[in-house]
C-alpha cells in the first residue's frame, strides 16, 4: 500500500471527526505549519474524546473536494477530465484566500516507454494542473512543479488499473 | 523559487565512497549463433606447489560462451593439458572436431606480479594465431583474463571484444515504505559491482563521459531534480545543472567538453540544450511547445538526435549540436519512437519502439530509414550500445522485475543479465578503456 493513500485515508477520517461547518469558519493554521507534505487543508484534528458519543456528520461540497489530492489522466494525455474540476476550482479558491500557503504539483507517469520522455509527461501533467489553479485564483508563487515521471509510481503492477493509478498529478501543500 | 537558479555554481561533495554491492549480475544465454564456434581452452599452467591464484581458462570459457558465438569444449572432454605448443599434439586435437586452442601459463615473478602467456592455435594448420606475454598484478589477472578473451574474439570473428568493459545501471530495492536507489558500477560481466552513489530518492539517467571516468546522471535528492557529474575515482560529485523546473537526460559530447541535457526552466517546457563544462555558457537547440529530450550526440559531435513529441507522438529528430538549425525528423515508422543511442559507428539508432501496444528495442537505420525490431517484451526500454556496436544492453521486465537483458545488433544473440537482488534498470555500457 502507498504511503500516500494511507495518509490521504488518514487525512479523510479526521476530517469527518472535525465537522463540516466548523472547517470554513476557522482558518486551517493547521496547515500552513503542517511540516509533512501530505497535510490535507482543513485537517485541524479533534481528539476523538471531546466529540463524545457517534454523531453522524454531513460533509460539504467544498470540503470534499479539498480533501482530494490526486488527479488522474488518460495515457498519454495531460488534459484534466472534467471530473476534476470542481476538486481543482476548490483548491484554487482556497489557496487564492490563503495566500501564504505553498503547493508543489507532483507530475506522474506511467511506465511504459521510456524514462525521460515520462518525466516530460509528468511535467505536462503539473503544468496543466498549475494553468487551471492559476486561473481559479491561485498566484504563481504560491505553485511549483516537480516530475518523478515513472519514477515513483503509486501502484506497482504492470497493468491497466495500476497504470491509471500512476497517470497522476499529486497536490502536496507545504 | 529563484535561488535554485544560484545553485547553478559548482558544488562539490563527496560521494559515498564505493562500496562493493553483494548484487552481482549473472549473464546467461538465451539464445546463440546457429553454428557457435567450437574451441578448447586448457587450463593454464601454474608451477608453484600452491594452487593458482586465478583460473584465466575459466573466465576465458566464461567469457566466449558468454558471447554466444563459441562453443567451448567442456574441461573432461580435453584429450591432454598442453601448456605450452612444444606440448600441443595436433594430430589428437583434429579428431575432436574442434578447429581452435587456447593454451597459456601463469608465472610469479614477484611478490605480486604475474606474468601470463598464452596462445591461440589454428588446430588445421597447426599454427599460432596469436602468441602474447601479459604482465598483471594479483587482483589485476581477472581484468588481465578478460583482455586475453577480448584479443581471442578479435582474431576469430573481426569484430573488437567488449569482455573488458564496464557497465552501469541502477539498482531499486524497496525496504518497506523506502525505495533505495542505487548507481552500481560493475564489470561486462557483472562482476566488481560497485555502489558509487545511493539514494532514497529516484536515480536516472546515467551517462559515461568519453574517457570513462566519470558519469553524469539525474537526482532527486531534495525532492527536485538535478544533474550530477560524478568523477568515479575520487567520488566526487558536481552539481552541474540545478535550475528551476526539469533538469534531466544529460549526455556527454564525444570530446567530453560539453554535456546535452533537457531543461524545463520556469515555463514549464522541456527543451534540449548543450552546456560547455568549462565556463558554464548553455546554449539552447530547441524551442518548441512540445517535449523535446532524450539527446544523443552523433559520434562526430555534430549532430544531436532527440525525442520530441511536436508531430503528436513520440518520434526521433536530429538537430545541429551548435544550435541555429532547425530540427529534422528522422524516424517515420510506427507510432512511437523515443529515447535513441546513436551506434558507434553512427549509421543506425537504437530505440525504443511502440510494437503493437509492446514497447521493444528497434534499430533504424539512418540511411535506408528500416526499422528492425530486435526484442520481444512488453516493457523494454533504455537501449545501450556496446563500445564495439556489436551488442545492446537494455531494461526488461522478467515477472514483474525490472531485469537487464542483452541482445546482438544482428538479433542472433540473446543474453539474459540475471541481478541476484532487487530490481536493476537503466544499463548504460562503458566506452572502450583506453590502454
Amino acid at each position: 500500500m502507498n504511503i500516500r493513500y494511507g495518509l490521504i485515508l488518514v487525512a479523510l477520517i479526521q476530517l469527518a471527526a472535525c465537522g463540516g461547518d466548523s472547517w470554513t469558519r476557522t482558518p486551517p493554521k493547521a496547515l500552513e505549519s503542517a511540516p509533512t507534505a501530505e497535510a490535507v487543508p482543513g485537517g485541524t484534528t479533534t481528539p476523538a474524546e471531546e466529540v463524545g458519543s457517534p454523531e453522524l456528520i454531513r460533509e460539504g461540497p467544498e470540503q470534499t473536494s479539498l480533501s482530494r489530492l490526486v488527479i488522474y489522466f488518460e495515457f498519454d494525455q495531460s488534459d484534466i477530465r472534467s471530473e476534476f474540476n470542481e476538486m481543482l476550482a476548490a483548491h484554487g479558491r482556497y489557496l487564492a484566500d490563503n495566500p501564504d500557503t505553498r503547493l508543489r504539483l507532483e507530475g506522474h507517469a506511467d511506465e511504459r516507454g521510456s524514462r525521460e520522455y515520462n518525466i516530460g509527461l509528468g511535467e505536462r501533467r503539473a503544468q496543466a494542473v498549475r494553468r487551471v489553479l492559476l486561473l481559479q485564483g491561485a498566484a504563481s508563487g504560491q505553485l511549483s512543479t516537480v516530475s518523478f515521471g515513472e519514477e515513483r509510481p503509486a501502484a506497482f503492477s504492470s497493468d491497466e488499473e495500476s497504470w491509471a493509478l500512476n497517470r497522476r498529478v499529486e497536490l502536496v501543500y507545504r | 523559487m529563484k535561488q535554485q537558479v544560484g545553485w547553478l555554481g559548482v558544488i562539490w561533495v563527496l560521494a559515498v565512497i564505493a562500496a562493493p554491492v553483494d548484487a552481482q549480475l549473472r549473464i546467461e544465454i538465451s539464445k546463440g549463433v546457429d553454428r557457435p564456434v567450437p574451441i578448447a581452452v586448457v587450463p593454464f599452467g601454474w608451477q608453484a606447489p600452491t594452487t593458482a591464484p586465478f583460473d584465466i581458462a575459466g573466465l576465458i570459457n566464461q567469457d566466449l560462451v558468454s558471447s554466444g558465438r563459441f562453443a567451448p569444449l567442456e574441461q573432461r572432454d580435453l584429450v591432454s593439458r598442453p601448456t605450452t605448443l612444444a606440448e600441443v599434439e595436433f594430430g589428437d586435437w583434429r579428431l575432436l572436431d574442434v578447429d581452435l586452442l587456447v593454451i597459456g601459463r601463469l608465472t610469479q615473478t614477484d611478490q605480486d606480479r604475474f606474468t601470463i602467456n598464452f596462445q591461440l592455435l589454428d588446430i588445421l594448420r597447426g599454427q599460432p594465431l596469436l602468441s602474447f606475454r601479459l604482465e598483471s598484478s594479483g587482483g589485476g589477472l581477472r581484468r588481465a583474463a578478460h583482455q586475453i578473451s577480448d584479443m581471442i574474439f578479435e582474431q576469430l570473428t573481426g569484430i573488437r571484444g567488449v569482455f573488458g568493459t564496464r557497465i552501469a545501471y541502477v539498482s531499486v530495492e524497496r525496504e518497506g515504505e523506502v525505495m533505495r536507489h542505487r548507481l552500481v558500477v560493475a564489470d561486462a560481466d557483472g562482476y566488481n559491482a560497485r555502489i558509487v552513489f545511493d539514494s532514497p530518492e529516484p536515480i536516472m539517467s546515467p551517462a559515461w563521459s568519453p574517457d570513462g571516468r566519470k558519469l553524469a546522471y539525474v537526482s532527486f535528492e531534495g525532492q527536485r531534480s538535478a544533474v550530477i557529474v560524478q568523477t568515479l575515482r575520487s567520488g566526487a560529485q558536481q552539481t552541474v545543472s540545478s535550475r528551476a523546473g526539469i533538469n534531466g537526460a544529460p549526455a556527454f559530447s564525444p570530446d567530453g567538453r560539453k554535456l546535452a541535457l533537457t531543461l524545463s526552466r520556469d515555463e514549464g517546457n522541456l527543451d534540449i540544450y548543450v552546456l560547455s563544462l568549462a565556463n558554464q555558457v548553455l546554449t539552447r537547440l530547441t524551442t518548441s511547445p512540445a517535449i523535446d529530450t532524450e539527446a544523443a550526440w552523433s559520434p562526430d559531435g555534430q549532430e544531436i538526435y532527440f525525442t520530441s513529441d511536436r508531430s503528436g507522438g513520440p518520434q526521433i529528430y536530429r538537430v545541429g549540436a551548435n544550435g541555429g538549425t532547425r530540427p529534422r525528423r528522422v524516424t517515420f515508422e510506427g507510432s512511437y519512437n523515443a529515447r535513441p543511442r546513436v551506434s558507434p559507428s553512427g549509421e543506425e539508432l537504437a530505440v525504443v519502439f511502440n510494437d503493437r501496444g509492446n514497447y521493444r528495442i528497434a534499430v533504424v537505420d539512418l540511411t535506408t530509414s528500416v526499422t528492425r525490431i530486435l526484442t520481444d517484451g512488453r516493457l523494454d526500454e533504455s537501449p545501450s550500445y556496446a563500445p564495439n556496436g556489436a551488442t545492446l544492453i537494455y531494461a526488461t521486465r522478467n515477472r514483474g522485475e525490472g531485469v537487464l537483458s542483452a541482445v546482438s545488433t544482428d538479433g542472433r544473440i540473446k543474453q539474459r543479465i540475471a541481478s541476484l537482488a532487487g530490481e536493476v534498470r537503466e544499463p548504460v555500457w562503458a566506452p572502450f578503456r583506453p590502454f
